[in-house]
């Protein structure tokens, strides 16, 4: 037996041996992080186009300083570097997008300070986090910082001064005010800098359908939810117009195709995904409709994140060939 | 019609067409052969032979230890050299009967003399079982014991998995296409078992060719028929496999005979034909050996005992060094680290791989994207199944159904983050059974 041991020691390449399975599929997280950063690149390009450049070093800013924060954390905590998985740089990019133009400069500086280090890394890093790191950080803005993250006034596009101060379209839903549809669809409208156009959120939302990042249960259901609370308790019953204007106004697109999908804080079954979308329709049908602000998709998701343990235990699917207990 | 299949399951690469195309040849059987006395599930055999007696090829070398046991037979005529303890493809060390081959292949009686058509029910059964048959897919469960459920008259539907959905397999393929007869033969042997059966042939979609030659060899016999599945691993899991042909499902506290099943791989079938018809003890099997390191891929007709060496030998040897060798598919075989092992009733192949593609990635931080959950044949929630057995929270691995798993191992395969899961919850699994035990 010895002798057989020492054989095998000195023999060069001796096979490495692991558990079953011995084949794997190409996929990986990285790759998938890397899809839903495409996904939002036109939503990106519009909100950069719409608001200038000011947007632009927002983006780049909130990108860097994400994966910063989070090789800073890591390098500290001497835990392995995880930048390639490309979750931080998400995550920066999802906070530039919630965070009007006008924000000063410590802004994107304290957001992803915050997303990265107090929601994320602080709870265990990617995975374990049990709130959206971007939404955590915009909700934590918006109670410190509210005078300038409610401040919506912008220089239209590139090269013009003027600045146009207007309130977001969906606070002129609320307040019985005109609002034009269109444009509302089209994205050139005050708000956020990634939430205005839903034609180009809806774009990257398709392509992470196709890719098969996201599925359509969670989306479509919110979606579905919010409409027909809106239809119900929105007081102007089932004006197709106000019905439209609730769909593309707001943070609604970017929240239901980009933030609540988050895989890390959604329940994993699609039944449970499917209550959850649910959930998050009528709680953002509530905040809107019955909340003092116009907005209400940020905390909806945030408050939706905190039930999601509940509804995976109450969701857990029944296995192949369940039978009733009743024998035992 | 729509092809039959399961909700789950994965698609990965088959590899198949390195040996597909080559029609199974002999492999010369080595000067040492190695017998282990546990080459199925259930009690080991016992050795009937002492050091330096001479054995025939096909004499009962080993006989079954108990009902769930099988016997041993010698595939080469030779002397006895010995009862010790040898490595077996698991890496475990298993009392292994040593015969020295002479070469001459001088036969032994046939197991029986009696013909098939004079045979009453419990004589078949019987020839079956002393001829040393188990489920030669990789499981190893003695196959008579499959053949007598308590009740025989509630078996309506016997399956022969044609499936073949692990990768790179191609043996079950080459029997198909080279012994369609023997195949059905030994079908119609097991449906005469039960009155109130009917004969299934399950195949994949991949292999039309086979389709179609065992459709046009059924076609003038009442109750056996084909089935066409759709290409997707594990669709020859057995309960997968069952729900695709009768809708059934069943779950693991259950037998295929609970769902009126029983369900055998070509191999044990052929098997079958040949004890029945023939006489035959089970001395062969069919191995592919195959990957990208081999020389010269094929499928090879191997007598059981046989050093993997050897094989590997008959298959022109290794193009490059492997870094990884695996005895059966790469979904549920086994990886060696020593090739001096041998071949047993239930080796289905050596896949030679140049590249270990488990040692490329680093398991990494699970991101509940739910793609485990997407495959998982047995609707389970491997990520966190894989979480409470790391854990070992045995009340949660209970909760979530954690013994439901059938280990294919399809969530290890496409988890983005390259966690092991199949192996956290098959390492749990093990636990509480051997609780259970207790």
């Amino acid at each position: 037996m010895s002798e057989n041991i020492t054989k095998n020691q000195t023999t060069p390449a001796l096979p490495s041996v692991s558990p079953t399975p011995h084949v794997r599929d190409k996929s990986s997280t990285g790759k998938i992080m890397g899809c839903v950063l495409l996904g939002l690149l036109p939503a990106t390009a519009l909100g950069v186009y719409n608001f200038g450049p000011r947007a632009l070093v927002i983006v780049i800013s909130c990108m860097a300083l994400c994966a910063f924060f989070e090789w800073g954390f890591e390098k500290i905590c001497k835990k392995k570097n995880t930048i390639g998985d490309l979750s931080a740089v998400l995550t920066g990019l999802l906070l530039a997008l919630n965070l009007p133009v006008n924000v000063p400069w410590y802004i994107p500086l304290i957001g992803s300070f915050f997303a990265i280090v107090v929601v994320k890394q602080l709870f265990g890093g990617l995975g374990q986090n049990f709130m959206n790191p971007a939404l955590g950080a915009r909700c934590f803005l918006v109670l410190s910082f509210s005078r300038y993250m409610t401040d919506f006034s912008y220089k239209s596009g590139w090269g013009s001064a003027d600045v146009i101060s207007s309130a977001t379209p969906l606070a002129d839903v609320k307040n019985g005010l005109g609002f034009n549809l269109t444009s509302m669809f089209l994205g050139n409208e005050a708000g956020t800098i990634g939430e205005t156009s839903a034609l180009a959120i809806l774009i990257g939302g398709i392509f992470l359908l196709c890719m098969g990042v996201i599925t359509w249960h969670l989306s479509f259901m919110y979606l579905l939810s919010l409409i027909v609370f809106v239809a119900v308790f929105g007081g102007r019953g089932f004006d197709v117009e106000y019905l439209a204007a609730h769909l593309f106004g707001g943070g609604l697109m970017l929240g239901a195709f980009f933030m609540a999908t988050d895989y890390v804080t959604r329940p994993i079954t699609k039944r449970g995904q499917i209550i959850y979308g649910i959930f998050l329709g009528i709680l953002t049908g509530i905040f809107r409709i019955f909340g003092p602000g116009a907005e209400g998709v940020s905390y909806a998701i945030i408050i939706g994140n905190l039930i999601v343990p509940l509804i995976e235990k109450i969701t857990v699917p029944r296995h192949f060939g369940y039978r009733k207990a009743a024998k035992e | 019609m729509s092809l039959l299949s399961f909700k789950g399951g994965i698609h990965p690469y088959d590899g198949k067409e390195l040996s597909k195309n080559k029609a199974i040849i002999d492999a010369q059987a080595g000067k040492e052969l190695v017998y282990p006395l546990s080459q199925h599930i259930g009690a080991p055999a016992k050795a009937i032979v002492a050091k330096g007696a001479r054995v025939l090829c096909g004499q009962c070398i080993a006989e079954a230890g108990g009902f769930v046991s099988a016997p041993v037979y010698s595939s080469v005529s030779g002397t006895v050299k010995g009862i010790e303890k040898r490595r077996s493809v698991t890496g475990d060390m298993i009392d292994s009967i040593i015969i020295e081959n002479d070469g001459e292949y001088e036969q032994a009686d046939p197991i029986t003399d009696k013909a098939y058509e004079d045979m009453s029910r419990e004589e078949v059964i019987d020839v079956i079982k002393k001829a040393g048959i188990v489920g030669m897919g990789g499981a190893g469960f003695p196959t008579h014991v499959k053949l007598s459920p308590k009740d025989p008259d509630k078996i309506d539907t016997v399956i022969v998995n044609c499936a073949e959905c692990e990768p790179y397999l191609t043996s079950d393929y080459r029997k198909m296409l080279e012994e369609p007869d023997k195949l059905i033969g030994g079908l119609q042997i097991e449906v005469g078992l039960f009155k109130n059966a009917r004969g299934i042939l399950a195949i994949e979609d991949n292999k039309p060719d086979c389709i179609r030659l065992l459709k046009e060899k059924t076609k003038g016999i009442a109750n056996i028929s084909v089935a066409v599945l759709k290409t997707k691993y594990p669709q020859g899991s057995e309960r997968q496999l069952i729900y695709a042909v009768t809708k059934r499902a069943i779950n693991s506290k259950m037998l295929p005979a609970d769902a009126g099943c029983i369900v055998n791989n070509v191999d044990t079938v052929i098997a079958i034909n040949n004890a029945v018809r023939e006489g035959q003890p089970l001395i062969y099997r069919i191995v592919t050996v195959s990957g990208d390191a081999i020389k010269e891929p094929g499928n090879f007709k191997v007598r059981t005992g046989t050093d993997y060496n050897d094989l590997i030998e008959a298959a022109g040897g290794f193009k490059c060094t492997p870094q990884k060798i695996i005895s059966g598919g790469p979904m549920m075989g086994f990886a060696l680290f020593d090739t001096h092992v041998p071949v047993t009733k239930t080796s289905s192949a050596v896949l030679c791989m140049s590249e270990d593609e488990v040692a490329k990635w680093e398991p990494t931080a699970c991101i509940n994207c739910g793609r485990c959950v997407d495959v998982c044949p047995s609707r389970l929630i491997p990520s966190q199944l894989a979480d409470h057995a790391s854990h070992f929270n045995d009340e949660e691995f209970a909760a979530l159904y954690g013994m439901e798993c059938v280990e294919c191992g399809s969530c290890s395969y496409v988890c983005p983050a390259k966690r092991q899961l199949a192996q956290m919850i098959k390492s749990m699994r093990r636990l509480q059974l051997a609780k259970r035990k207790k």
